[in-house]
């Protein structure tokens, strides 16, 4: 099954790449855009057919290394239809 | 006295430690790859800097998972010292010995040049002890994720109970203090039971007038002084 892991930076945790590319936006004429935040999208190809069991083991997967708890957050997303 | 210095894939740093060291105790470390799963008896172990693993995930991410930092945990739950520098302290928050984490810094420009710190009032630590309180040290940073970051309450609590080694403070020779947008200024900071500590600047780079200074000298002779005391 594939799984969809989206990493994002904490509410509060500093992006300073975010506001550079949010200024860079700016400047080449896109003005509304506001703030930005940069993440990471790591999809996974994992042998196991449960649903629930994969959830969970995905998410054992994000709190042992893919993500750091202090200033990262995580969601799974498995696509229907496999 | 015993050290080892640890070597990951794209560890750069380990070479210069080991000068460093043999230069101050007159003993070369000894070198441990990180798939060993014991380390010998040690009174220190060091991770020097580098890019451990290419900085892929986060720095410091893959390295904390190897095999011989479980080795370096036994070692610092039995009360062993252990040191950090660089992608070495990143390495140690990504363990947890440490508290915290390394982002990139404010200005989002790898930084190569000297830096002044302040040495703070800690806890007891031999990483300390022998360093006059508010002593100012100069000494090379090399990195692009050095800006320390932490929660609110951690940062109190760090700074509360004297984990808070290290301060960035204004030089003479390179303008203003904080080089990458650092908590409280932090350079560095020690365990809450004083035998872990973690640096972003390189003592090891400052070891001889020939090399820009030896103000590292003089820290890695502190530390090395009071673990053998």
């Amino acid at each position: 099954m594939q799984v969809i892991v989206n990493i994002s930076l904490k509410e509060g945790v500093l992006d300073p790449q975010g506001q550079a590319i949010a200024r860079s936006l700016n400047d080449l004429g896109f003005q509304e855009v506001g703030e930005i935040r940069v993440g990471k999208r790591i999809v996974i190809e994992v042998n196991e057919p449960n649903r629930a069991r994969l959830h969970q083991r995905v998410a054992k997967m994000c709190e042992t290394l893919l993500s750091n708890a202090v200033i990262e957050d995580y969601d799974i997303d498995i696509p229907d239809g496999q | 006295m015993r050290i080892a210095i640890l070597i990951f894939p794209g560890s750069n740093c380990d070479r210069d430690m080991m000068v460093a060291i043999e230069k101050l105790t007159g003993r070369r470390p000894s070198l441990v790859w990180h798939k060993e799963s014991c380390l010998d008896p040690i009174d220190l172990a060091i991770i020097p800097g580098g890019f451990s693993f290419g900085d892929y995930l986060r720095c410091g991410a893959l390295a904390a998972r190897s095999p011989v930092i479980d080795a370096v945990l036994d070692h610092a739950a039995r009360g062993g010292a252990v040191m950090g520098v660089c992608n070495g302290f990143q390495i140690l928050l990504e363990t947890r010995l440490l508290p915290g984490v390394l982002v990139k810094n404010a200005g989002l420009k790898y930084i190569c040049r000297n830096i002044t710190m302040d040495v703070c009032e800690t806890v007891d630590s031999p990483f300390t002890r022998n360093l006059e309180v508010g002593a100012r040290l100069t000494m090379p940073v090399a990195h692009n994720e050095g800006n320390y970051f932490a929660g609110e309450d951690e940062l109190a609590r760090l700074n509360d109970n004297g984990q808070i080694a290290f301060r960035y403070v204004d030089g003479p020779a390179h303008g203003l203090a904080n080089p990458n947008g650092s908590s409280l200024d932090i350079a560095g900071i020690i365990s809450a039971n004083g035998r872990v500590m973690g640096m972003m600047p390189h003592p090891e780079r400052a070891i001889s007038p020939e090399l820009g200074g030896s103000d590292g000298a003089k820290l890695l002779q502190g530390c090395l002084e009071a673990l053998v005391s």
